[in-house]
């Protein structure tokens, strides 16, 4: 039995502790948020949080997460109103949508650890994941939009 | 029927047709007219003005509800390009509702949701909005009129002393008003106008504005529903082992280990492969691991991309089909005062798309329920009628958010593995693909070589061109009956019905089909001819030692609109200023789907390594519907043509793809995106096709920079520096 506290709930999860930790959320507790691209740690599409910090979820087994925290795009705010999520609105980011929970997932981290990033960082952080609508600019608009003190306040 | 052209214009108006709903509501539904009389260019067709209580709900395009709510039925896929909030713009605008006030849900499969423009129910080659322009504004228009209309009669004053508001008919002092849904009863009992006058475009609240998308609040949640995300009751995952040689056929397999996996309920053969089934997904990639199969192949040395290269070269002479032809292009060129010729080669390149082929499929001998994110709703509906032999009645199709779609989800492919694994297992089943499976198993994009000759008179002027298409058919597997005197109008696409000034010229396709599975493309073939073109353009520039944007000026004396975008670029992107040190601009243009896109793109070189730091765009689409989302649209052409410039190469050795994963073909990164300036020039035409536009002029725009700074002539694609051209003969450059 693997304890595990996901999006602030403890729970209990009686699964092989090798399975990776993507299709636990997609397939044993229906959290489909977070997404399948290649199962290869490439594109990034399946970011969680682990203890805070940005993990590909399909190269994470889950013994990995044993005791310890995660969180996923659902967990990200209760009301979908983290000011990433708002500023992602007011930019337009998205447009096939398919990356960009694990897009938020990776901005998340990057923020609560450097609040106010660069464009420099933000390039360091966020190249790690994939989108093939080329919506790289919008999103560092974006983290710079909810970085800023108007967007942290929401 | 209506003109099947991509490329060209609707040539006849739809009709509307009016029912009740139960519940005191109304269905507005949109057809073609029945075909009678021939049809003459300059007479409409008459709209139906009879309204028979019928309920035309299952295929209506607008359901007002008594209770007041608004369903607008989109029949087109949302792929990232925007039209379930463009489309249901053109609605709101003339119906006088806010985007806010629709509900809008995707199309069932069904006649009545046709893309005019490409003769069935689907998504592709940028019709979209064309196809819906003037239809939704008349439905709305009309929707909005009948609703005026009743609300008058009800107050018995005139039509003109009322007006529409935000889903609200009011009074002319404003005392008085009734929601749609109140209204919508009676309305459905009129008889439907004649004509609907159009608004026009200075009386526009909502066409031209930047509107957010519709779907943007749930995909910054997870609530998005991809393919991959639709579960049902006793739903099954299964994964296909479909062996890794191009087609191959798995000989033997292994199933007991298979059936060890814990989770895993069968191994099925299949068409197309070996599906491991289960519980999960994990259970079922596992199984199939464990599956030991072994695989043959046919296609031998027709498997590799060096050999195909060879024979495509063999073809560039001898026969051909005539795509195009005017003058006597030989003697011209003969009696040329300067002459060139030149080869360019454009490899295999995949599709991609972030979300891997999948389809969700619950048969029983009663009914088939498909889910999945398809941009060919009818190509659907067929695949499961062949499959399960039920009616079109009995069969539904519900079409998810596709995650990327760039022509790979018009094939059927996985929807074919989907319903058959469920009609053998009378379970739920999602076929889901791995990204090695999506790679491996891809319908390319065709690889293509290209011959160009041009001839200069003495004035430098271009006397005659003449460019030779080798590459396989697309039509010919996709749609036969399209293929017209041999051309593949796919293949052409980009190298006939060009805007420049070419008064002798001559386009040739050879057809020289490949076993390499090749199909539908982001772009069509504007990729592949854009880039041989341009690069050659600016060839001939070079040798009759003109600036490259002023040769292409003189080539567009006669195309106002071109030249007006030109100079808009010119100017934008500091054309006629030298470029920082290091730096150098190329130039290419697109005129395709009803638009033009001129672009400048500045490179730098960092030893062998591309850079491209700035794209700018002018951008003529006629009518813009949704600037904000036109730009995006753009943008995200441009990052796709950038991956497809600069990135990986898909190679074939010994029947195997080389590129199984994202490793061996890297896509456009965050730090390699350039900066992107899209400057929209209005119009006052009806708007022109978008998606997929801005991806031909990317890699000749980055070609033409390449060689200003370096001399050199790149004439492949994928864009390697330092890499030997296929070949120029014959004149300078």
């Amino acid at each position: 039995m693997i304890s595990v506290t996901l999006n602030g709930e403890l729970r209990q999860l009686d699964l092989d502790p090798d399975t990776p930790l993507l299709w636990v959320l997609r397939d044993h507790l229906g959290l489909t948020g977070t997404k399948y691209g290649c199962g290869e740690g490439e594109c990034g599409a399946c970011t969680v949080h682990l203890d805070g910090a940005p993990v590909k979820s399909c190269s994470t087994p889950l013994s990995a997460a044993a005791g310890r925290s995660v969180t996923t795009i659902e967990g990200l705010s209760p009301d979908g109103r983290h000011p990433l999520q708002l500023a992602w609105i007011v930019e337009d980011v998205p447009q096939c949508g398919y990356c960009q929970p694990g897009q938020i997932m990776t901005a998340a981290a990057l923020i609560a650890e450097t609040p106010r990033p660069s464009d420099a960082q933000i390039e360091a952080a966020m190249s790690g994941v994939l989108c093939r609508c080329g919506t790289y600019n919008r999103i560092r608009r974006a983290i710079h939009r909810a970085a800023s003190p108007e967007g942290r306040d929401g | 029927m209506a003109e099947r052209c991509p490329d060209g214009h609707l040539s006849r108006r739809a009709f509307l047709r009016l029912g009740a709903l139960a519940g005191g509501g109304l269905a507005l539904a949109i057809g073609l007219p029945a075909v009678a009389a021939t049809p003459t260019p300059d007479a409409p067709d008459a709209p139906d003005t009879k309204s028979p209580e019928v309920d035309c709900s299952p295929n209506a395009w607008i359901h007002l509800h008594g209770d007041g709510r608004i369903r607008l039925i989109l029949a087109r896929t949302e792929t990232g390009q925007g039209v379930m909030t463009a489309l249901p713009m053109l609605v709101a605008e003339e119906l006088e509702v806010g985007l806010d006030q629709l509900l809008v849900e995707l199309a069932p499969a069904d006649p009545a949701f046709v893309n005019r423009l490409l003769g069935e129910q689907v998504t592709a080659e940028a019709t979209s909005v064309r196809d819906a322009w003037t239809t939704l504004r008349e439905a709305g228009a009309t929707l909005r009129l009948l609703l005026v209309r009743a609300a008058a009669e009800s107050w018995g004053v005139p039509e003109s002393d009322c007006r529409a508001q935000r889903g609200r008919v009011l009074s002319a002092d404003g005392s008085r008003s009734l929601g749609y849904g109140e209204l919508a009863a009676a309305a459905a009992r009129l008889p439907l106008p004649a004509q609907v006058p159009l608004k026009a475009s200075p009386a526009w609240t909502l066409i031209g504005t930047q509107q957010r998308r519709l779907d943007t609040p749930d995909k910054v949640t997870g609530r998005a529903c991809f393919g991959l995300d639709v579960r049902l009751p006793g739903m099954l995952f299964a994964s296909v082992e479909r062996g890794d040689l191009l087609g191959g056929r798995i000989r033997g397999w292994q199933s007991a280990a298979a059936r060890r996996v814990p989770g895993v309920v069968d191994v099925v053969a299949l068409e197309s492969g070996v599906a491991v089934v289960a519980e999960t997904s994990w259970a079922a990639l596992r199984g199939r691991r464990a599956l030991a199969v072994e695989c043959r192949s046919d296609l031998g040395r027709a498997g590799d991309s060096e050999r195909l290269g060879a024979r495509f070269r063999a073809a560039l002479g001898g026969r051909a089909a005539v795509a195009e032809r005017e003058g006597d292009v030989s003697a011209m060129l003969d009696a040329a005062a300067h002459q060139l010729e030149s080869v360019y080669a454009v490899s295999f390149a995949a599709h991609a798309c972030m979300e891997p082929m999948n389809c969700t499929a619950d048969v029983t001998p009663t009914r088939c329920v498909i889910h999945v994110p398809t941009q060919a709703q009818q190509g659907v509906l067929e695949t499961a009628r062949r499959i399960t032999r039920l009616p079109a009645e009995r069969i539904a199709v519900h079409t998810t958010f596709a995650g990327g779609a760039y022509g790979r989800r018009r094939e059927q492919d996985f929807v074919a593995e989907a319903v058959e694994l469920s009609r053998r297992l009378r379970r739920p089943v999602q076929v889901f693909w791995t990204r090695e499976d999506d790679l491996t198993h891809d319908y390319y994009r065709p690889m293509t070589l290209h011959r160009l000759r041009g001839g200069l008179d003495a004035e430098g002027r271009v006397s005659a061109w003449y460019q030779r298409i080798v590459g396989p058919s697309i039509l010919a597997r996709v749609q036969p009956s399209a293929m017209k005197d041999g051309i593949d109008r796919l293949l052409v696409q980009g190298a006939v019905a060009s805007p420049y000034d070419l008064p002798c010229r001559r386009v040739e396709y050879r057809r020289a089909d490949i076993a390499v599975p090749t199909g539908w493309w982001h772009g069509g073939g504007y990729v592949h001819n854009v880039f041989a073109g341009e690069c050659f353009l600016d060839e001939l520039a070079a040798l009759a030692a003109a600036d490259p944007l002023d040769f292409r000026r003189r080539l567009l004396a006669a195309q106002p609109r071109h030249l007006r975008l030109l100079d808009l670029l010119a100017e934008q992107s500091g054309w006629n200023q030298p470029p920082a040190a290091g730096l150098a601009r190329g130039v290419a243009c697109v005129t395709a789907f009803d638009s033009l896109l001129a672009l400048v793109a500045e490179v730098a070189l960092d030893g062998a390594e591309v850079r491209v730091r700035r794209l700018v765009c002018a951008l003529d689409c006629g009518q813009v519907v949704n600037p904000g989302n036109a730009q995006a649209v753009v943008e995200a052409d441009l990052a796709f043509g950038l991956s497809a410039a600069l990135g990986g190469a898909v190679t074939i050795e010994q029947g195997r793809i080389r590129q199984r994963g994202f490793a061996a073909l890297p896509l456009l990164r965050a730090n390699e995106m350039p900066e992107v300036v899209i400057h929209l020039v209005g119009g006052d035409v009806a708007p022109g096709g978008l998606s997929g536009l801005g991806v031909a002029p990317v890699a000749p725009a980055i070609a033409n920079a390449l060689h200003a700074l370096t001399g050199q002539r790149v004439r492949s694609l994928p864009i390697r520096v330092g890499e030997v051209a296929p070949g120029a003969s014959g004149g300078a450059g």
